[in-house]
């Protein structure tokens, strides 16, 4: 590859943020797709494994005695810590990295090169795992109220829309060409959920291009062709979810929001979610909070209030409450916006998607409704995952805010959701990973013309195969959380801090041991149980039948019956290394972390499952590296004359 | 001292009840000696509600309502809400954080219930309190009161070291400490007249006793109460040779004290108090971690009850008043201290001696915390409640000053401090982090929570184990801890996920890693009956899978 400057630089140290002690060297080698350290004075192989498509900022720091610092920073918050002792190694593995990482063509993507041990057949299939128009029909659609339009076969009306498109029965082609002219992009109302019990339904648009005064009849038909679709509302919302300083700005360059006494029958609704750019800042301001590296509790809770993060995801909430409210209690249908209406537009529709239908909450249902709110409906993910080497003004983390609001009410309603953390963390990664092609491009053309479908992979397949790892045991279908509407509170004590997301590789943070995976072991052990339990009365039964019945019950079958589930639980007894001096202190019940490891090490092409390669890097279990001790360890018991050093945390 | 001198007005009827996750109920209202007695009559289910009145915290009485009543401002708003011409609403907040409201027809009779509840809820004499009527049919008096004693400590231990550590009478009629049990453990090498001298010389008589021994090592973590050092650094032979007794001489040992070093310091200089100086100590290396307590404490339990509380739905104002609350600030430090203390004696292979001043307050706090994190046995549903119960009740914790108010009441602050409260909270975090490690569930610490504040059970009355004798708490009322290993009950108190690990659960203690205790601090939102459901579920499947697995 001619962007590696330096394939191997050897005797790097790789440092622990959390416990400095734990810190370790390796040889650092380059490929075409990841960098791979391996750590050389370990007994076991120890290798850690960074995608390049996820590096998305390096960080080199002023040289110190030791050598000269650089500072990945991963897209799926892993930051690594390397110390190159020749500064010439650094300087080349950092231009390296740079070219590596910020791709100029999609082409040159891991999704192009990244070739499982899968025939071509089998690919072609993956693509056909997840279909929008079964998806619609199973809504419901289309009925006597909606229909499919062809009118963006072409993307000649909107480029940045899907070609399938649903509208009211009775919009002629003329309103809807009509309209999509007076829509920023193109992009003119039309359907994205339908409520098949009240034929509500929640419609996606852009901003209007109103201006100060500017109407558009074809527009205003078209709103009143939505509400009448609902047969049994007299009026619709329009929800604009910008705050109403932005839509009012927006007018002066002849954009804005919809007037009341221009549309018949609309109650037009602010709800105030930040643009991009602010997002984009409250985040960065939160990482910068979860990297401090031994912050206070006043210093984690003041910049976490600093940041603003939480109060955009419950804004973001409260939004998607009151669509899916205005649905399911009033009945009535809303118009969705803000202002291309791709990104809040997107997060609001399936905020209330999940809160209205069960199906949502499902593993697959998820993974529907992010293929057609926002892959489908043309969200910039190429743009704001920073894919390509691009404009930085356009990253933003919009997806991640609404995988966000679902593990919110994960935490909220735990029997609701048949997927676990591990799920949303693994749709978190891929969407910036690349490896597979579904969230390449920024819309439905794009991705066509790059022909992503002949040319890559499928995630959802993918995810679908690998379900085990991302059921939520609690989850039953029966369960009366996980059945109708969902009401969350979206008081501000309801939103805790995503650590399994933001802190995922500082694994000494988390819970050491997962209720989850054993709930998991012991929910299939029960079902083992019950099947041979069934089959042995069918036995019994056979043998009472049978006259000659000698009455020898058979007890307990092969399986150990006694078995405790902690034999599936290793980790529970697993013995410790406490040698690691005073500072190391290692938990004993490290269960796997809440994130799946394959993830944050992704396999090298030619691998027939990435499942394969959990590689032996994380094989230690997690070190609880308590900070209560680093008072203590650092001048501690060796200390002259402690008398009057004061060993409380400052 | 009658109860019914307090009670104007016995019975009230057409009284509404609103409380949380129940359809507000029209009913009869009761006050007796020690309850407040709902019972709904309209429905079929015919609900009664039973509330200690110890149990009440804070009564507030709603003032435009009983002036609409009075007829100078009677609104029609009123009149559709009150049953009756005239009504009063009192909103009572309970101490294990519940809040309700009653609507009292008639003003006089409102006032007589509020001014009856006022004055029963915060009557002080024990020997009048409930837990000496209580009589449950399934239990008698002469059951056994507690579940071990430092007997039993001592024959666990004696095996592995015979010969170091004896029984020590010296405090048999309390007189040498009064907050001590009447038997402690020692080192053997002393003798108890060096015991009476070296009481002497710590706060309270509070002198350095035996409250946990590492299996693993044989190490020991001691408490005690601050050295009466004072001004003149005053020394004591016999305090020296007991903790010399206590490290045997060859190697080391650590003294945490809870305070800093600058407030040691001030209690030596102008308390009387001290610290044990390198000179007089030479194996004792002391280390200072600052813990808050008493009204700081207090405070902080009262700001994060109000932040739970609030309306006003706005998260920066929800996140500056957690913060500013700094309850988990002293979560964050109790943890940390007592992972400090944990690893000294894990790790470190020393043993430590803990004190702050009392040595009541913080030092069972960490020392409790401490033997969670290393000792196994201490994890299992019995284990917690024996260790709760040598650390804290036969320990002297004060509890009946600590717990006379929670986080509502509007009496002035005097000795409250939810001390124990902070511990709860801390093994909740251990639970959070370690789920499948701990014998027990939150609804014990839950359980616990509450009855630390107002009890059916003489478990937590007092302040020391002698007040408990003077009257006879032991014989008089029932035990608590006994109560709550019935089997009946034992279901709801386990973990249903518990696997013994023989390992030390070493918390995290990051910012990150510490959760508010949603369980209790919002146990009457909606919140909390979600996670319930959850809970729920969890045992199902457990019962299930047990169901089959043992057939």
């Amino acid at each position: 590859m001619e962007h590696i400057r330096l394939p191997k630089a050897e005797n790097v140290r790789l440092l622990n943020r959390l416990s400095p002690r734990r810190s370790c060297v390796g040889t650092l080698y380059l490929t075409a797709t990841h960098s791979i350290y391996v750590e050389s004075e370990t007994q076991v192989r120890s290798e850690t494994w960074v995608l390049h498509s996820l590096i998305c900022r390096l960080e080199k720091q002023v040289n110190t005695s030791t050598g000269s610092p650089l500072l990945i920073h991963c897209k799926n918050f892993q930051v690594l810590h390397f110390v190159f002792p020749q500064e010439q190694d650094c300087v080349h593995i950092q231009a390296s990295l740079q070219r590596l990482s910020q791709p100029e063509q999609y082409e040159e993507l891991y999704c192009f090169s990244y070739k499982p041990n899968v025939d071509e057949a089998e690919r072609r299939e993956e693509w056909s795992f997840l279909n929008l128009k079964a998806e619609y029909r199973r809504l419901g659609i289309p009925n006597s109220l909606w229909r499919t339009s062809p009118v963006n076969q072409s993307y000649k009306v909107s480029d940045t829309y899907p070609a399938e498109l649903y509208v009211p029965e009775s919009a002629t082609q003329q309103v809807i060409v009509g309209s999509s002219k007076f829509r920023s992009r193109g992009r003119f109302p039309t359907l994205s959920y339908y409520c098949k019990d009240n034929q509500a339904a929640i419609c996606r648009s852009s901003q209007p291009l109103s201006g100060f005064s500017a109407r558009c009849l074809e527009d205003e038909q078209l709103l009143e062709a939505i509400r009448r679709s609902n047969p049994r509302s007299d009026f619709m919302y329009v929800v604009d979810t910008r705050p109403k300083l932005n839509a009012i700005a927006n007018r002066a360059a002849g954009k804005g929001y919809e007037n009341e006494d221009h549309y018949s029958n609309i109650k037009f609704q602010f709800i105030s979610i930040e643009n991009i750019h602010v997002m984009r800042s409250s985040q960065q301001k939160m990482l910068d909070v979860c990297e401090l590296r031994t912050p206070s509790m006043a210093n984690f809770l003041e910049g976490l209030e600093g940041s603003g993060w939480l109060k955009h995801i419950k804004a973001v909430l409260d939004a998607g409450v009151f669509v899916a409210k205005a649905i399911s209690e009033e009945g009535a249908s809303v118009l969705v916006h803000c202002s291309d209406g791709w990104d809040r537009t997107a997060q609001v529709c399936s905020v209330a998607c999940v809160l209205l239908e069960p199906y949502y909450r499902s593993l697959k249902g998820l993974m529907v409704l992010i293929e057609r709110e926002w892959v489908s409906f043309g969200h910039k993910f190429s743009h704001r995952c920073n894919h390509l080497d691009g404009d930085s003004k356009e990253v933003s983390p919009v997806m991640d805010q609404f995988l966000e609001c679902v593990w919110q009410l994960t935490e909220q309603f735990p029997c609701a959701f048949e997927f676990n953390e591990r799920f949303l963390i693994a749709v978190h990664h891929h969407m910036y990973a690349c490896q597979y092609g579904n969230f390449v491009g920024n819309n439905q053309r794009e991705r066509q013309q790059l022909g992503l479908r002949d040319k890559t992979h499928s995630l959802w397949k993918h995810l679908w195969d690998t379900k085990g790892d991302y059921i939520n045991p609690l989850y039953r279908t029966d369960n009366c959380q996980s059945q109708g509407v969902l009401r969350p509170s979206t008081a501000p004590y309801c939103f805790k801090f995503w650590s399994g997301l933001y802190n995922r590789f500082d694994r000494g943070m988390h819970p050491r041991q997962s209720v989850e995976d054993y709930l998991m072991a012991v929910r299939e052990e029960t079902v083992q149980l019950e099947e041979q339990l069934a089959s042995h009365k069918e036995q019994i039964e056979k043998l009472e039948n049978k006259p000659e019945w000698a009455g020898e019950a058979e007890e307990g079958p092969a399986l150990s019956w006694g078995l405790a589930p902690g034999g599936f639980v290793p980790q529970a007894g697993t013995p410790q290394d406490y040698s690691g001096g005073f500072i190391a202190s290692s938990s004993p019940c490290q269960q796997r972390s809440p994130v799946d490891d394959r993830l944050a090490f992704t396999p090298p092409q030619n691998q027939t499952s990435e499942a394969d390669l959990s590689v032996g890097s994380e094989q230690e279990s997690g070190i609880a590296d308590v900070s209560f001790n680093s008072q203590l360890s650092e001048d501690g018991p060796g200390e002259p004359d402690p008398d009057d050093a004061a060993y409380s945390a400052a | 001292m009658e109860f019914s001198e307090h009670i104007r007005t016995a019975n009230v009827e057409n009284v509404v009840l609103r409380q949380p996750f129940h359809p507000s109920t029209k009913g009869t209202l009761c006050i007796t000696g020690h309850h407040l007695i709902f019972s709904d009559r309209e429905s079929q289910s015919c609900r009664q509600v039973l509330l200690l009145l110890r149990n009440i915290d804070a009564i507030e009485k709603s003032v435009e309502n009983l002036l609409g009543n009075s007829g100078l401002l009677c609104s029609a708003r009123w009149k559709e809400r009150a049953p009756g011409p005239s009504s009063g609403t009192l909103t009572i907040k309970c101490k294990d954080l519940c809040v309700f409201q009653l609507d009292i027809p008639g003003m006089e009779q409102c006032l007589n219930i509020a001014h009856s509840i006022e004055a029963l809820s915060s009557m002080d004499e024990v020997a009048d309190m409930y837990p000496f009527f209580h009589r449950p049919h399934d239990a008698s008096l002469q059951d056994q009161w507690g579940l071990s004693s430092p007997q039993h400590q001592y024959h666990q231990m004696e095996a592995l070291q015979r010969g170091r550590w004896r029984l020590s009478s010296v405090n048999g009629d309390h007189t040498v400490c009064p907050s001590y049990p009447p038997t402690v453990l020692v080192p053997r090498a002393i003798s108890d007249k060096a015991l009476l001298k070296a009481a002497r010389f710590r706060q309270a008589g509070r002198f350095p006793v035996l409250c946990y021994h590492h299996r693993k090592n044989g190490k020991v973590i001691m408490r005690s109460s601050q050295p009466l050092t004072g001004a003149n650094r005053k020394r004591c032979q016999e305090d020296e040779l007991l903790l010399q007794a206590v490290i045997d001489g060859s190697d080391k040992g650590y003294i945490i004290d809870t305070r800093s070093s600058q407030q040691a310091q001030q209690a030596r200089m102008t308390a009387g108090g001290g610290f044990e100086s390198k000179s007089s100590y030479p194996g004792w290396t002391r280390l200072h971690r600052q813990m808050e307590k008493g009204k700081a404490l207090q405070e902080s339990l009262i700001k994060v009850v109000e932040a739970c509380g609030d309306q006003t739905n706005n998260m920066d104002r929800w996140l500056s008043k957690l913060e500013n609350s700094k309850w988990l600030y002293h979560v964050q430090t109790a943890l940390s201290t007592a992972g400090l203390l944990a690893e000294c004696v894990e790790r470190d292979g020393h043993s430590v001696l803990v004190h702050g001043s009392e040595g009541t307050d913080c030092t069972l706090l960490i020392s409790t915390l401490a033997q969670l994190i290393m000792d196994p046995a201490c994890r299992t549903l019995e284990g917690f409640l024996t260790l709760l119960e040598r650390e804290w009740v036969q320990g002297g914790h004060p509890f009946q000053q600590r717990c006379a108010r929670s986080a509502h009441s509007h009496a002035r602050l005097q000795q409250e401090a939810p001390v124990f409260l902070l511990l709860l909270d801390c093994a909740w975090q251990l639970w959070y982090q370690f789920p499948l490690a701990l014998g027990f569930s939150e609804n014990l610490l839950l359980r616990l929570a509450t009855e630390a504040y107002a009890s059916d059970y003489g478990t937590f009355l007092c302040n020391s184990d002698r007040e408990r004798c003077a009257i006879g708490v032991k014989e008089k009322t029932h035990c608590l801890f006994q109560a709550l290993l019935k089997p009946e009950e034992r279901g709801l108190y386990s973990n249903p996920l518990y696997e013994s690990t023989e390992l030390a659960i070493w918390p995290s203690v990051h910012p990150q890693s510490l959760q508010l205790w949603r369980g209790f601090f919002l146990r009457w939102s909606q919140q909390g009956r979600h996670l319930e459901e959850a809970h729920d579920e969890m045992r199902n499947m457990i019962c299930q899978w047990g169901r089959l697995a043992v057939r």
